[in-house]
């Protein structure tokens, strides 16, 4: 097969894991593996990514400091010319979906976005992407073509020791023309409230499960009861039920429990991202096949609004 | 300003009571049992297309691909703003992948006068979430993917927020036309009003089969896809939790058994 292009992602100062990700995965697909680092005085990660590959690009301009998909795309689709990988990776993130649909049709490139699994078939690879929320699998095959385009999913593949010396080579910008049509102007953090989930020791978080927020009374008092903070799963801060800084998953927040009761939560990999660090998981829903009973120590299979008051009853009779 | 805005209607996966269930093709579901609904981020760029007609004007056109049953999300999106709709229908239209999917809506553009395409970031089915952007390259104009707050500049320019991991906001300016994957939660999406609703019965729904589209049979479904699925299977299933059996009050009390133990509560 060709060379393997891997996309490197860093954002306000850091090189994001990703990246170390999409490079053991291309180390174990086989090939010549290039990263291709776009930034502004970024030695450092290019000393880094040395390690996991075996030639690192770097393209240095201030027009890579921050990520600009403008930017990003004509440079990728010179390199991609001209250089001709038979494949290139880019993380399935934030950065990467903005960019991986638009460079692929731009280079009439086939291309699919997050993937969880990629081998190699001869020189073509094969996709595994999830569906229905991550109920079932599917398998993509590609139209023959001599460079594919794939999206990863973050943590897909975990990020190995690397061991690799890579030589690091530093090229002229490709992008000679001025962007103008899209501009990145700052980031704005999200705000933290009144409390920070990231440092709470107890957490009840709740998901679509709870239905209506007319049952958040019978979750603040079980909270309340075991002296917990209250989080939740993206649909439950979309809907208003809880603010934004509550929300837990790859959106939201990481955090780091020593329990974390899920209640009504189905575990879509957006959310489970975010608890890996709890140190014991319960999980509370009423769907058998719900995968967030792969990622908890302890799980009940039933309603969580017939559980929790039974739950709260039983609480305050071992208190005493 | 004119604003389209793509819509999808989807199965319910939300619900855990909705079970998905290979079908013997091996590259369909079944569907007999599922109620359908607007896709969720398509929902918030509806809201988003409303809010931005009612402060700055002009005209929402609303675009689906789907069968006839999909007039369902349509109407709604009338009733709650939306001035006229096209429905892309066409048994050819089957098993489109993104680049597929993105040409149909593009050829759907093509007698529509807009300054803003907006599409949801990620579509809760199939996930790809490259719709919005292989769109964008099709017409030749800029875009944002996980747009969450949009502002009008002036009438050649937004200024975008578009939501990265640990709800962190990029802040982009982005030129006029464009498209925006809208993600979810940036706007609190309305209920259609029941005047609205009688009101978007009456209104036109155009529907474009492969002829009206102008494209040939090889730009669209499998033929005109670069990246077919080909086969669906169940995934393998990871170690799973320690199950509490019995009734509420038995698991209930089990677990609180657990948590004493663990010094918990």
């Amino acid at each position: 097969m060709g060379d393997i292009l891997v996309l490197a992602e860093h954002r306000q100062g850091e090189l994001r894991e990703v990246t170390l990700e999409l490079l053991t995965l291309a180390g174990q697909l086989g090939g010549n593996v290039t990263a291709l680092l776009l930034g502004s005085g970024v030695d450092d990660f290019a000393s880094k990514i040395a390690g996991f590959a075996d030639k690192v690009m770097v393209v240095d301009d201030p027009m890579f400091a921050d990520f600009n998909q403008m930017a990003y795309q004509a440079a990728l689709a010179e390199i991609i010319k001209n250089d001709k990988p038979g494949l290139v990776l880019i993380g399935n993130t934030g950065q990467g979906v903005d960019l991986v649909g638009s460079l692929a049709v731009e280079l009439d490139l086939p291309f699919t976005t997050d993937a969880i699994a990629v081998v190699m078939e001869g020189d073509k690879p094969v996709v595994t992407r999830q569906y229905y929320g991550g109920k079932i699998n599917g398998t993509i095959n590609f139209k023959d073509a001599e460079t594919y385009v794939i999206g990863v999913r973050e943590a897909a593949v975990p990020a190995g020791e690397g061991g690799k010396s890579g030589e690091v080579a530093k090229v002229d910008n490709p992008v000679t023309a001025e962007i103008t049509a899209r501009k990145f102007l700052e980031y704005v953090e999200a705000a933290i409230g009144d409390v920070d989930i990231t440092q709470s020791a107890l957490l009840v978080s709740v998901g679509r499960g709870i239905r209506e927020d007319k049952n958040l009374p019978m979750i603040e008092e079980l909270a309340a009861l075991m002296g917990a903070d209250i989080s939740g799963s993206r649909a439950v801060i979309d809907a208003g039920w809880l603010p934004a800084d509550r929300q837990v998953g790859i959106s939201g927040k990481t955090v780091k429990p020593k329990l974390y009761l899920a209640l009504g939560i189905s575990g879509a990999f957006q959310h489970v991202t975010g608890i890996k660090g709890s140190d014991l998981v319960v999980a509370i829903n009423k769907d058998p096949d719900a995968p967030i009973f792969q990622y908890a120590d302890f799980g009940i299979v039933d309603d969580l609004l017939k559980v929790v008051p039974a739950l709260i009853d039983k609480i305050k009779e071992t208190k005493g | 300003m004119n604003i389209v805005v793509c819509v999808k209607q989807v199965p319910d996966t939300s619900d855990p009571d909705t079970e998905v269930h290979i079908d013997g093709t091996g590259k369909g579901v079944d569907q007999g049992k599922f109620s359908f609904v607007i896709n969720d981020a398509d929902n918030f760029a509806v809201e988003e297309a409303i809010l931005l007609k009612e402060k700055h004007g002009g005209e929402v056109t609303v675009v689906n691909i789907g069968p006839e049953a999909a007039n369902q999300v349509i109407r709604m999106a009338l009733a709650k703003g939306g001035d006229s709709a096209v429905r892309l229908d066409d048994e050819k239209f089957a098993y489109s992948d993104p680049v597929a999917t993105a040409r149909l809506l593009a050829s759907a553009l093509k007698d529509v006068e807009y300054d803003l395409v907006m599409t949801g970031c990620l579509a809760t089915d199939d996930g790809y979430g490259a719709v919005g952007i292989a769109l964008a390259q099709l017409l030749g104009v800029p875009h944002a993917a996980y747009a969450k707050t949009v502002e009008v500049v002036d009438d050649k320019k937004l200024k975008v927020g578009r939501e990265l991991e640990g709800g962190l906001l990029e802040m982009n300016e982005i030129e006029l036309p464009c498209v925006l994957a809208i993600q979810t939660g940036g706007n609190e999406p309305r209920y259609a009003s029941f005047k609205g609703i009688r009101e978007a019965s009456k209104k036109e729904i155009k529907v474009m089969d492969l002829a009206a589209t102008g494209l040939s049979e090889d730009q669209v479904g499998e033929a005109g896809s670069v990246a077919v699925m080909t086969q669906y299977s169940v995934p393998e299933v990871g170690e799973l939790a320690e199950i509490l059996e019995g009734d509420p009050a038995e698991t209930a009390g089990k677990l609180a058994g657990i948590l004493k133990e663990k010094g918990l509560v």
